[in-house]
């Protein structure tokens, strides 16, 4: 697809670099923790840990469990989304119950999502702890929400947005600025 | 970045009719989200309606289908009140269209309405803000049936493009035999009509001319994935059509000896209330081809869909 111009924030071997070291952090604070799993909000978080499953898979040399949350029915704004798709189920292949979850989402800006993330597991189960790894923090909380492990930080205007494009969706990896409109 | 995505642009649900093929799949497939919320080990609850008024409005008996929305309505964390007609003011004297403006004085988001009247509904939709929703309008339509017999079918078999279904029985009283139509031809399936001639009126062809209307039950079933049976609604005078039960019995209930003509992984539904021994024995609808209680589980989660995207539209408006 035909992206409009947009200043490249982080190319795709940037990104694929960020990834890593989220991976590395992630590995230092939970390595030898038996009951990790990892949970992506749908949409570009779900692809975001999925990849970061692959690389903590081949560090840790077992198979982290994977699962994803789509938090639509959640959110506080919802009749405010407009033109939304339609919601898709949430897969959680596994028990939630004492596990230490890493949630992962592409952008973390108002915090609102991560908010609506945390009602929707609480109602999957009771983890021992939850944990938020995003690819940027642009700033710009409007709740008290922080991210444990963060890609690129960032302090980005309200008149500007940071789009994660991955190559599942986008067909291209990375991070881009583009006006708010 | 430009990008296409479906709004669902409809308030209310009036019938299968007026929605697209498009619109039909975007509810199926909303659905699939809610059977993971109803498939929940504990909490089966979102919060997604929530400080959403719905009216809960029968004029006609059901117990499945206002149970079945009401469970759907709690399970989005709704509010709900059920105005029950034979405590209302209509056994007063007052019109359809008064009681619906005292409703709508009160601001509730959206109606479930069971009406005797056909089109009922849409006179309602014209007087009020609220979003409406047919669960029923005399031998009209009963959309969100259609719906949930289409969930369950292509659930079963992936798709519904293609699909033989014989809807077998009363056609002539049913409402849920015209949604059915209108969604099974919408969505390319092929369906055949079989009952007494009195109880098949010819009419139907003129306006689902692509549809087969067959008098022999055991013609038709060896070609079909599904068979839908229906009730003879004795009720609504279907007695006065046939010339008897015993007879209705002998050529069109669904038995173990032509359930045997049928391909084996046959599907059978019925929309409910059964009446055993009528129109299907107890060995076919408790054997293993039956599928009607997955249609009363299905109902649950496609309810749900119509309510969320009423509820939450996200497009330009059209009727």
């Amino acid at each position: 697809m035909p992206q409009a111009y947009a200043p490249c924030l982080l190319d795709a071997a940037q990104m694929e670099v960020h990834l890593q070291r989220l991976c590395r952090e992630i590995v230092a604070a939970f390595g030898n923790d038996e009951t990790i799993a990892v949970l992506g909000i749908r949409t570009r978080g779900l692809y975001l840990a999925e990849r970061l499953k692959v690389m903590l898979d081949h560090i840790l040399q077992k198979d982290v469990p994977l699962g994803v949350l789509d938090i639509s029915l959640y959110r506080d704004d919802l009749s405010e989304l407009a033109g939304s798709p339609i919601v898709r189920p949430t897969e959680i292949p596994f028990s939630l119950k004492d596990r230490s979850v890493i949630l992962v989402d592409d952008v973390l800006f108002t915090g609102r999502t991560i908010r609506s993330a945390l009602d929707a597991l609480l109602d999957h189960g009771r983890p021992k702890r939850v944990w938020l790894a995003a690819l940027v923090d642009r700033g710009g909380r409007e709740v008290p929400i922080q991210a444990e492990f963060v890609g690129l930080k960032l302090d980005v205007a309200m008149t500007h947005r940071v789009s994660v494009r991955v190559k599942d969706v986008d067909g291209e990896d990375g991070v881009f600025l583009e006006p708010r409109n | 970045m430009p990008q296409i995505v479906y709004r669902f642009p409809h308030r209310h649900l009036l019938g299968i009719e007026p929605l697209s093929p498009q619109d039909i799949a975007a509810i199926l497939d909303q659905a699939r989200a809610f059977e993971e919320v109803c498939e929940r080990p504990e909490i089966k609850i979102v919060p997604a309606l929530r400080k959403r008024l719905i009216v809960n409005l029968f004029f006609e008996n059901s117990t499945r289908t206002r149970n079945s929305f009401e469970i759907a309505e709690k399970r989005l964390s709704a509010e709900i009140i059920n105005f029950d007609a034979d405590t209302s003011s209509l056994s007063k004297g007052e019109t359809l269209v008064d009681t619906a403006l005292n409703l709508e004085a009160m601001h509730p988001d959206l109606i479930v309405m069971r009406h005797s009247a056909p089109g009922a509904h849409a006179l309602l939709a014209r007087h009020m803000k609220a979003s409406i929703v047919n669960a029923g309008d005399g031998a009209h339509e009963h959309p969100t049936q259609a719906l949930l017999d289409a969930y369950t079918l292509r659930k079963r078999f992936g798709h519904l493009s293609g699909l033989r279904v014989a809807i077998v029985g009363d056609i002539r009283n049913s409402r849920v035999v015209r949604s059915n139509l209108w969604l099974l031809t919408k969505m390319g399936a092929h369906v055949t009509l079989v009952g007494p001639p009195t109880l098949v009126p010819l009419a139907l062809k003129e306006t689902w001319p692509d549809i087969d209307i067959s008098y022999d039950l055991e013609a038709v079933l060896p070609s079909q994935d599904a068979v839908m049976m229906l009730r003879c609604q004795f009720e609504r005078g279907t007695g006065a059509y046939i010339p008897g039960q015993g007879e209705y019995i002998r050529f069109y209930q669904l038995n173990a000896q032509r359930l045997r003509l049928c391909r084996p992984d046959v599907a059978v539904l019925h929309p409910g209330p059964i009446n055993r021994g009528v129109e299907i024995t107890s060995e076919v609808a408790d054997g293993p081809n039956n599928l009607i209680l997955d249609q009363v589980t299905n109902g649950v989660p496609v309810r749900m869909a119509v309510l969320f995207l009423l509820c939450n539209p996200h497009g330009e408006q059209v009727p």
